[in-house]
């Protein structure tokens, strides 16, 4: 257990060292994606720093993560509590039915009603990544046995005591393996924004598709990678701690 | 004391409970029994609201349970349910502390209490408490389970078949158990079961169900002698009179034995107990240890020299404790061949006997009864 513990501190340290030395030493980028790709006159985007496209993209991505986090997880407990059940099977079918949906397609249907920029991406964003944590809490919350959910009502737990003693307790794994999943995906769909102007890690991957050069894909693509790892270790420990914390609430 | 009154509980145009009345004394253990599906568990949890009946009031102590908040109410019953329900994520002292918690104990309290009742469970609680529910072995978490519900000190103990989960022979040790305990705490205990052994040996009374209705409320003893109909005489089935005597302590049949210690003149001996109509001496050593038996008539008729006559036993395959039930007396002296056993108290020391008479005196109770 401290083992596991100590070994999630160390690799979360790492790739936060990696990720900020390669954002604040441009000069890096420019002797490896120079060595890479020798005949590209321009190896690094020119138009925007990388702290400041990587600010964007961080905010692109908690708006809408955090608000697909609070509604997902809510909607999730709701439907699963005495009173939300009948609308469980639908919400279960339609999140599966709404990730089939590719997150371009609700940026193109988003624009001509709210307009370009950081809001229709927001929404693509909470729509797509809210999926995951529904399906996950629901999961999550069905999966202990009714007879724990029988016995703790039968010591004399009020319904919000159930939730929050056992339900909780014992889906959290899964709770947050839905958090992480749709968080990790979050950072890498967030790049389509730039299409319509949201900025983010997308400007360089998008600029460099247009200009046929795979050097500003690469910067792109490689800080938005780094930034879903970093983000996937602090989740990862937030679980463990929050795990811990709901067990010493019993 | 607990008291239903004309208790109905429907599904759509099922009826699982039908119009039930039942008296429940204070400390007294009482079985409802009956196959699946004939509603005992429904009735169980209509005592402490886990279900609403359609019609019909529980009365605890007089007052009406429907006038309580059920988390409050079920707080004041312990509740021991199928296949245990222990709390995976909480160590087994935590599992046991939930109730006082809920009431809002102060923490010295409750591991104070956690610990009482791991030595009334026979655990130890320095090695149990911090350990999980699934290292605990199945007899071991079904004992943490009636310890939980113990955890408050209710005066009420709902039960439902708080033993299926187990085999047999960890059935039967904890159902001692149980009988141990409740002699010393006196519950009032509903317990369901949908096994007649089980309810014969911890019921005071046991409650006979059938498709939602009651067909017998008896003692165990009246329901095996006399039982009331067809579905009766057939669920406890043909060896009722056997399964009766498990319900029979040796001490209620046991008589003074004869008893001369080795040392002593065994022809002066063997001739006044045959006076008496004793056939059997007893031969015990000088710490008065039991050696064996003497065949009387045969002394008399055949004057043996004394080492020959002493048929030396085995007494710890043989003799009974007097708290033993009739049952197992019975089952030694067909093992044995004899017709006679010695009641023993823990050192040995013979302290009476039982004979196969006297158990065919309660079997034939049994015979005269209900036919068809």
């Amino acid at each position: 257990m401290a083992g596991v513990r100590i070994r999630s501190w160390i690799s979360l340290i790492v790739i936060a060292g990696i990720f900020l030395f390669l954002i604040f030493n441009m000069s890096v980028w420019q002797h490896m994606l120079g060595t890479i790709f020798p005949n590209e006159s321009e190896v690094v985007y020119p138009r925007a720093q990388l702290p400041q496209l990587l600010r964007e993209h961080m905010i692109l991505v908690l708006a809408s993560s955090a608000a697909a986090i609070i509604t997902g997880t809510s909607i999730g407990i709701l439907v699963t509590r005495e009173r939300g059940r009948p609308w469980l099977g639908i919400v279960s079918d339609m999140s599966s039915l709404a990730q089939t949906i590719p997150p371009v397609a609700v940026l193109a249907l988003a624009v001509p009603s709210i307009g370009f920029g950081f809001k229709p991406t927001v929404l693509a964003l909470f729509l797509y990544s809210i999926l995951p944590i529904i399906r996950n809490t629901i999961t999550g919350i069905e999966s202990v046995p009714g007879r724990l959910i029988e016995a703790a009502l039968g010591l004399g737990m009020k319904r919000s005591q159930v939730l929050f003693k056992v339900e909780l307790p014992l889906s959290i794994k899964l709770i947050m393996a839905g958090i992480r999943t749709s968080v990790v995906i979050n950072v890498g769909t967030a790049t389509v924004g730039a299409v319509v102007g949201a900025g983010g890690l997308g400007t360089p991957i998008i600029s460099g598709l247009v200009r046929e050069n795979p050097a500003f894909v690469l910067e792109g693509a490689i800080t938005a990678a780094l930034l879903a790892l970093f983000l996937d270790q602090i989740l990862a420990r937030t679980e463990q701690s929050l795990s811990r914390s709901l067990e010493k609430t019993t | 004391m607990i008291k239903l009154i004309d208790i109905t509980k429907k599904y759509g145009e099922f009826t699982a409970v039908d119009d039930i009345s039942l008296k429940v004394k204070q400390g007294e253990v009482c079985v409802l029994l009956g196959p699946s599906g004939c509603g005992k568990s429904t009735t169980l949890k209509i005592i402490n609201r886990m279900l609403e009946p359609s019609n019909g009031n529980v009365l605890i102590e007089g007052k009406n349970v429907r006038d309580f908040k059920p988390e409050l109410l079920r707080r004041k019953i312990g509740y021991v349910i199928q296949y245990v329900g222990l709390f995976p994520h909480m160590t087994v002292g935590e599992n046991i502390g939930i109730v006082p918690k809920l009431l809002g104990w102060e923490k010295v309290k409750i591991s104070r209490r956690t610990e009482q009742l791991f030595t009334l469970i026979g655990l130890d609680p320095g090695f149990y408490s911090n350990k999980y529910p699934h290292e605990l072995s199945g007899g071991e978490a079904q004992r943490i389970g009636v310890a939980r519900a113990l955890a408050a000190d209710p005066p009420i103990l709902l039960m439902d078949e708080p033993f299926g989960a187990v085999d047999p022979l960890t059935r039967e040790i904890l159902q001692t158990e149980f009988v141990k305990i409740q002699k010393e705490l006196k519950k009032t205990v509903v317990f369901v079961t949908h096994d007649l052994e089980e309810a014969i040996r911890v019921a005071v009374r046991i409650v006979l169900m059938q498709k939602g209705r009651i067909v017998q409320h008896d003692t165990p003893e009246n329901i095996l002698a006399h039982p009331k109909n067809k579905f009766v005489h057939d669920f406890i089935g043909a060896d009722r009179a056997l399964k009766r005597l498990s319900r029979f302590p040796v001490s209620n049949i046991m008589r003074e034995a004869p008893v001369v210690k080795s040392s002593d003149d065994l022809f002066k001996a063997a001739k006044s107990v045959d006076k008496r109509g004793f056939r059997f001496l007893w031969v015990i050593d000088e710490n008065e240890e039991l050696l064996g038996w003497i065949d009387t008539t045969r002394l008399i008729r055949n004057k043996e020299k004394k080492e020959d006559v002493i048929t030396r036993i085995p007494v710890s395959r043989i003799a009974v404790r007097s708290d033993f039930t009739c049952k197992t007396a019975l089952s030694r002296m067909l093992a044995e061949g004899i017709k006679v056993v010695p009641v023993v108290d823990e050192n040995q020391k013979i302290i009476g006997e039982i004979s196969l008479a006297d158990i065919e005196k309660i079997t034939e109770e049994v015979a005269h009864t209900w036919q068809e």
